[in-house]
């Protein structure tokens, strides 16, 4: 189970620009590192990130051994109205975690 | 191992001698020509494979990152584009470009018809002291570019230990 933090707004206005930032714990290994006995580590990144809205992919990302350990995002949606953000992360190890979260629009 | 291209020669000198730290300086000086070189056409191809040929324009993208990082193990990045984020005007991906990490791609963010604004953030890790590249490709097939440079004190560790 990875540790996440989710920041949504607690209530919008609809047609509101609602900002959405996530951070998962994450140990983001290059695959460029070796060992102390000068073995190779194997790659094992987040790679993919998607987010929906309603069932409506909203955002999404594609990450290379360049973004930092513990992936940060924050990114944008208009809030068109009550719906459930869905958070996955998935990872070179084919560990997929994912976070729900309703977004209410008054 | 970013040590491959730029840093093996000065990696490998625990407790040098006189005659070693001067190679080693030597090195130092010589290899970023070779390596330079190598970066640039990873970046190139890279650049091509997100554009696919067609014309990259400057401007309209804002890369905004701290001048200065002490730390490349991650530094913030807020790329914003100028564009009305309307159905049929919008920035439809942005993806970013290392000039001199291992790999040019660092990440892609693909934006929503919904997405409201063209303003991401998130944190990289940088190899050395470096121009960061942010392309959007908008929905009318153009591409337009920014760049932030960043001077990287203590680099991205790729060693372990």
């Amino acid at each position: 189970m990875s540790i996440t933090r989710i920041v949504v707004p607690t209530e919008v206005k609809a047609g509101a620009i609602v900002e959405i930032k996530t951070l998962i714990r994450h140990e983001m290994e290059t695959g460029h590192r070796r060992d102390n006995f000068g073995k190779p580590i194997p790659r094992d990144i987040i790679h993919s990130f998607v987010v929906t809205y309603s069932g409506e992919e909203i955002f999404r990302a594609e990450l290379f051994p360049g973004v930092a350990a513990n992936p940060y995002f924050a990114f944008t949606t208009i809030a068109t109205g009550t719906g459930e953000l869905v958070f996955t992360w998935t990872d070179d190890t084919g560990r997929q975690t994912v976070e729900k979260r309703m977004l209410k629009v008054v | 191992m970013i040590g491959d291209r730029r840093m093996s020669a000065a990696g490998s000198s625990s407790g040098p001698t006189r005659r070693e730290a001067l190679a080693g300086a030597v090195a130092i000086t010589l290899m970023p020509r070779a390596a330079l070189a190598d970066d640039a056409a990873d970046v190139r191809a890279a650049i091509q494979r997100i554009t696919g040929g067609a014309r990259l324009t400057p401007g309209r993208v804002k890369v905004e990152m701290p001048p200065l990082a002490e730390n490349g193990n991650s530094v913030t990045m807020t790329v914003s584009v100028d564009s009305p984020m309307t159905a049929s005007d919008r920035v439809t991906s942005i993806h970013v470009v290392s000039e001199k990490n291992p790999i040019a791609d660092v990440v892609k963010f693909h934006l929503a018809p919904r997405a409201g604004r063209a303003r991401v953030s998130t944190s990289i890790r940088l190899a050395t002291t470096q121009t960061i590249t942010a392309i959007a490709a908008m929905s009318d097939g153009s591409f337009w570019s920014g760049t932030a440079e960043v001077i990287v004190t203590l680099a991205a560790c790729t060693e372990a230990g």
